[in-house]
């Protein structure tokens, strides 16, 4: 606790969390009718309700945004409001990390218990035996019980290039990181310069793997569990690689604009946590997904 | 728990405050976003309460009376949905609100917009949800468990709603946790130590931890059962190489955490009140706090006891047997403090105190039949019956639902600056009591003789207590309007309230006025 106290800033009363109730609102009902619809196979008004949701959140996140860069350019922000973002973004991130540890454990689950046991693996040989006896335990699972045929994607080629993007892109934030903490503008341009276009490069090759995976390999996102995991795992985390380069171009334009200071510049710092972040999870799905 | 008539003459010079109702869409006041959560906790309260009455109308008889089965599934899965989510979890949310910056000495919660974007998502939710009923094939009717096949291949074509409903409740839970954890750590006034922290505190920091570790878990099974149905993906389904079994561990890896997060606020709630009206210290302050944690760390460990008759490794079953009768230690360690902190205290039976007390009572009975469901062999007969019915409602409605109630009797002179009517309270206290025990407890025994929960019809043998189970809920029904009518004579006038209308009590919050200025501790208090 701080020895003598600074005020502690209370916002006055804000439009901006209401419109992302409703913004968020718009989403869900949107993006619940458009799924509906596609089920169904009919054009519905579910894909506008979605648009719109998605217009009335970018505009609030301008809105807040402002407000917020506003009040911290007019030196409001108090040490321990800074210490509340950051411990706020740290939380954040390890609701993240559960997210994903959930998708991960049930690729494990379905390698090393759902897939080894429809094999007949522990004591379960009269389930292989009675339903289907062809069917043999293996991963990636190329073949499913049910006689889905896919291929699998490597680890060479396209995700070890992504590897080597996202592992660079990392030291290249950290770089900026540190020009901006030495106060030195041009470096941190640069570097973060570089980091965006790392971002950007990562997302073009996932695509281009995509693409590869769906028209060369036929492996889709309901081909079975292994396609099922492979897909969920990379989109999820290709959702985060696009939020974050969204973020650090953000970061880029405003470092453009004199922004940050080199001992109040939380923003960037939550930016670059979340960088690392994504980067550690994709360390993690390189080995757990494609390498083993 | 609305105190506008207090408020009114402190916001005149507030700076550019906003009249009406956009003064509480805009609000970032924590007190102002407590009394919201807290009524659309209470209005939730009613809705799942009125579903809960549907199921005893049915019940009522033996044979299908009022409800066709499809519609009495829709009801057991969003009475259940909405008692969880929306009434017993933003309740707490509510008081976490209103006390906690009040308790450590704090000006507000650490993230004010972020705290009125939380709450106002959740009505939305809650629309979303409830609206499904009202689609061609019906909303959600496959347990509040959603488990597969039930939510994917079995499931009515709204289940996309119910899928992104239960999304937005639980980015709000959990942006409702990172506030209330980041306002504890960070915002404590000067020599507010960790140890010096009310146990409601306490107790609120484990549960925020816990939501945040599981709230993305629930998010990640809810997405699963999206793809499953609506995007041909196999997580659960054997054919694609998935299995159904994946869905319940991954479910109960939040579910069992979730069930102490319905819990632990109340061991804090209980441990505020029973030594303000013992007028006694809390006894074994720090084991309370170790206690408190010792639960939430097992909670993580236990969540496949939920699945003994669904198949696992007998090892499995006997790990997750012993983990689970483990959390009978921590948990009778707190018992055993309530009781000692009232042996040989002054103690005096205000409606807090009757509710308190109760829990403390009612909540073991519900422990005790959770440790008979820990054992695996006789799980196996209870299973899926009413007795696993009564186990959970002891300790969710005469659980964390008494400690609310406590809550909001203890609380209201402070949040609406009048005395409630201690009569009424007592009313609404044994009509409730009486009621709840005549509604849940007979259900021990009709789920013995192997009554199964969730089906609208049963055999005629059960039909004498089915009768007196239903008596109880109707009863227990009415009853909680004596609340409302207590709670809303409170707000608008009554007794004028001191700044610590209870002898015994201690704490941070009664060295305000009554009621509660609408900025509080701008300066931090210091604590000695």
């Amino acid at each position: 606790m701080a020895q003598q106290h600074e005020k502690y800033y209370v916002p006055a009363y804000s439009p901006w969390p209401i419109m992302g109730a409703i913004g968020l609102f718009l989403i869900a009902f949107g993006a619940a009718h458009t799924v509906i619809d596609m089920s169904k196979e009919i054009d519905g008004w579910g894909s506008n309700v979605l648009w719109t949701g998605i217009a009335v959140i970018i505009l609030m996140l301008f809105g807040w945004f402002r407000d917020q860069i506003n009040e911290s350019l007019a030196g409001m922000h108090s040490k321990q409001l800074g210490n509340s973002y950051r411990q706020g973004m740290t939380w954040f991130i390890f609701s993240e990390v559960m997210f994903f540890s959930a998708f991960f454990g049930a690729l494990f689950y379905a390698r090393f218990i759902s897939v080894e046991w429809l094999g007949g693996a522990s004591n379960n040989a009269m389930t292989n035996e009675v339903l289907w006896p062809a069917f043999e335990a293996h991963w990636p699972l190329t073949l499913t019980p049910g006689g889905i045929e896919s291929g699998s994607m490597g680890w060479m080629g396209l995700p070890l290039y992504n590897t080597i993007i996202l592992i660079v892109s990392s030291v290249t934030c950290h770089l900026a990181h540190v020009n901006l903490e030495k106060n030195n503008r041009k470096m941190l341009t640069t570097w973060l310069g570089i980091t965006v276009l790392l971002g950007c490069t990562f997302l073009y090759f996932q695509v281009a793997e995509y693409i590869h995976a769906y028209q060369d390999l036929g492996l889709r996102l309901d081909s079975g569990v292994y396609g099922n995991t492979f897909f969920m795992l990379t989109g999820f985390h290709g959702v985060h690689v696009t939020l974050g380069t969204i973020m650090l171009l953000v970061m880029f334009l405003r470092v453009l604009k004199g922004h940050f200071t080199p001992d109040n510049h939380f923003a960037f710092q939550a930016t670059s946590w979340y960088w690392h972040f994504v980067d550690v999870v994709w360390v993690c799905l390189f080995i757990f997904v494609y390498v083993m | 728990m609305s105190t506008a008539a207090g408020e009114m003459t402190h916001h005149d010079h507030h700076h550019h405050a906003p009249s009406g109702l956009t003064r509480w869409f805009f609000t970032t006041n924590h007190k102002e976003i407590g009394s919201l959560y807290l009524w659309f906790s209470f209005i939730m309260f009613l809705v799942g309460g009125s579903m809960a009455m549907v199921i005893r109308a049915e019940l009522f008889q033996p044979g299908l009376q009022l409800v066709e089965p499809h519609f009495f599934n829709q009801m057991t899965t969003v009475h259940g949905l909405v008692m969880v989510f929306g009434a017993v979890m933003p309740a707490f949310v509510g008081l976490a609100n209103w006390m906690i910056p009040l308790m450590i000495g704090a000006p507000d919660m650490a993230l004010p917009r972020m705290n009125n974007w939380s709450f106002w998502i959740l009505p939305f939710a809650f629309m979303i949800l409830l609206g499904s009923l009202f689609m061609e094939g019906g909303g959600p009717a496959f347990g509040w468990t959603f488990y597969a096949p039930l939510s994917t291949s079995y499931s009515p074509d709204s289940t996309a709603l119910f899928v992104f409903s239960i999304h937005i409740m639980g980015i709000s839970s959990i942006m409702g946790a990172i506030n209330v954890i980041v306002t504890v750590m960070n915002m404590r006034a000067p020599g507010m130590t960790y140890m010096k922290m009310p146990m409601f505190v306490w107790t609120w920091l484990i549960t925020a931890f816990l939501l945040i570790a599981v709230m993305p878990v629930l998010a990640c099974a809810a997405t699963m059962v999206l793809t499953d149905k609506y995007f041909g993906t196999s997580f659960f389904d054997a054919a694609g190489g998935g299995d159904p079994v994946l869905f319940q561990h991954i479910f109960w890896f939040f579910g069992h955490p979730e069930v102490y997060i319905m819990i632990l606020p109340s061991f804090g709630i209980v441990s505020a009140i029973i030594p303000a009206f013992s007028r006694k210290k809390l006894f074994g302050y720090s084991s309370m706090v170790y206690a408190t944690g010792a639960i939430a760390g097992l909670s993580f460990l236990v969540w496949a006891h939920h699945m003994f008759t669904t198949g696992m490794p007998v090892g499995a079953e006997i790990f997750f047997m012993y983990a689970t009768m483990l959390i009978s230690i921590p948990t009778g360690v707190k018992v055993f403090n309530w009781v000692a902190t009232m042996w040989r205290g002054a103690i005096s039976f205000e409606t807090p105190m009757l509710f308190a007390i109760a829990f403390v009572v009612l909540f073991t009975i519900g422990g005790f039949s959770g440790l008979m469901l820990a054992m695996t062999p006789a799980d196996f007969q209870y299973h899926d019956s009413y007795f696993v019915v009564a186990h959970f409602h002891y300790v969710l409605v005469s659980g964390a639902v008494f400690s609310i109630m406590a809550a909001a009797y203890y609380w209201l002179p402070k949040w609406t600056g009048h005395m409630y009517d201690e009569t009424l309270g007592r009313w609404h206290f044994w009509c409730s009591l009486i009621s709840v025990n005549v509604l849940f407890f007979p259900m021990h025994f009709v789920g013995l003789a192997g009554m199964p929960r969730r089906i609208p019809d049963y055999a005629l043998q059960f039909a004498d207590i089915n009768k007196i189970v239903s008596y109880g809920a109707f009863a227990f029904g009415l009853s909680q309007l004596i609340f409302l009518w207590v709670v809303i004579k409170c707000a608008r006038g009554g007794e004028r309230a001191p700044m610590k209308p209870w002898e015994g009590a201690e704490g941070l919050e009664w060295t305000i006025p009554s009621p509660a200025p609408l900025h509080t501790f701008e300066t931090p208090p210091e604590v000695k």
